[in-house]
């Protein structure tokens, strides 16, 4: 999952899983709706990349209901915001390393 | 993929996807300028009509409820009126300059930032909203002015959260102001001036200064 040189984690070589990521770790919980407002993409692409993060257990998803319609929300889960932090050391690592 | 300025950009886009999902930051500082602007023009008006009634602010607020006779049911309702309209023009054309900015910018400006700043000024709003009501019920109309920048400073406070930080300050700032007013009794119209005219324009100056001056427009 990273590479044991520069601690990347290669999850977050996509950046739309980047942005969910940065978008969870400063928001409790965010609906589906929100996210993809935030982070313009369309709804099938964002899907997959939260399954795909969901599958890694970086993140927790939550369905509920607003009357009739489905809501689903999603929050960072501890070992995601973990790996989020390690990768932004990593990336800081890697602009020291080059300066 | 790995060109060297990779880590750069993704540390710069992670910083501002971060940024722009936790806080709102679209308000233009015109918007504070123009609703300044309002209430002063609308304290001025209020003025007037004391002068119109041959009534001082101090007398107004001394008479109670009981005491009040047609004249100043009169007053009671044309402030009441001016206030409203006062409310929704100051909201109009704060809106109204926001709004211009965010097409010159490209930033939405209705994400759900924005929806977590209205409900968390909405809540203080509305209770002042319902405090005054009730004060004026009950006749205690010297509290009006004070409990109007009370209530405002809370919830600018409360709202800026989810904001720009200098929000908060102008919450502290309605705030000092609405508690002094509690014991200068007699003065509430100039301390609403105050709050709501002078500050708003102070605050819409600085803001436009700090953050629009040099905002480039999106092609």
């Amino acid at each position: 999952m990273k590479n044991p040189i520069s601690g990347l984690n290669k999850i977050f070589d996509n950046r739309i899983r980047l942005g969910v990521m940065s978008v969870l770790i400063v928001n409790e919980e965010i609906s589906f709706n929100d996210l993809k407002g935030m982070l313009e993409v369309t709804d099938g692409n964002l899907a997959t990349h939260l399954v795909n993060l969901e599958e890694n257990g970086f993140i927790k998803v939550h369905k509920g209901f607003i009357g009739r319609k489905t809501n689903t929300t999603y929050s960072i889960t501890k070992l995601g915001e973990r790996e989020f932090q390690d990768h932004v050391k990593a990336l800081e690592g890697i602009i020291k390393g080059i300066k | 993929m790995n060109g060297e300025n990779e880590p750069i950009q993704a540390l710069e886009d992670i910083k501002k996807i971060m940024d722009r999902s936790s806080r709102f930051a679209s308000l233009s500082g015109w918007s504070g300028i123009a609703a300044g602007i309002c209430a002063l023009i609308a304290a001025w008006l209020a003025g007037k009509k004391f002068n119109k009634y041959a009534i001082s602010e101090n007398e107004y607020e001394a008479k109670s409820n009981y005491t009040r006779d047609g004249n100043l049911l009169q007053l009671d309702r044309e402030l009441l009126i001016l206030a409203v309209i006062t409310f929704i023009a100051a909201f109009f054309f704060a809106f109204l300059f926001t709004y211009l900015r965010s097409r010159k910018t490209g930033v939405p400006i209705w994400g759900f930032m924005a929806r977590k700043v209205m409900i968390n000024m909405a809540i203080p709003m509305i209770v002042g909203g319902l405090l005054i009501w009730r004060i004026t019920d009950f006749g205690l109309y010297a509290l009006v002015a004070p409990a109007c920048l009370i209530f405002y400073g809370l919830a600018l406070i409360n709202g800026s959260k989810f904001t720009l930080s200098e929000v908060r300050y102008l919450g502290y700032l309605q705030l000092l102001l609405g508690v002094i007013n509690l014991w200068a009794i007699g003065y509430g119209l100039y301390f609403w001036a105050a709050g709501f005219g002078v500050l708003h324009i102070l605050y819409g100056i600085v803001m436009w200064n700090k953050y629009e001056r040099n905002e480039k427009a999106v092609a």
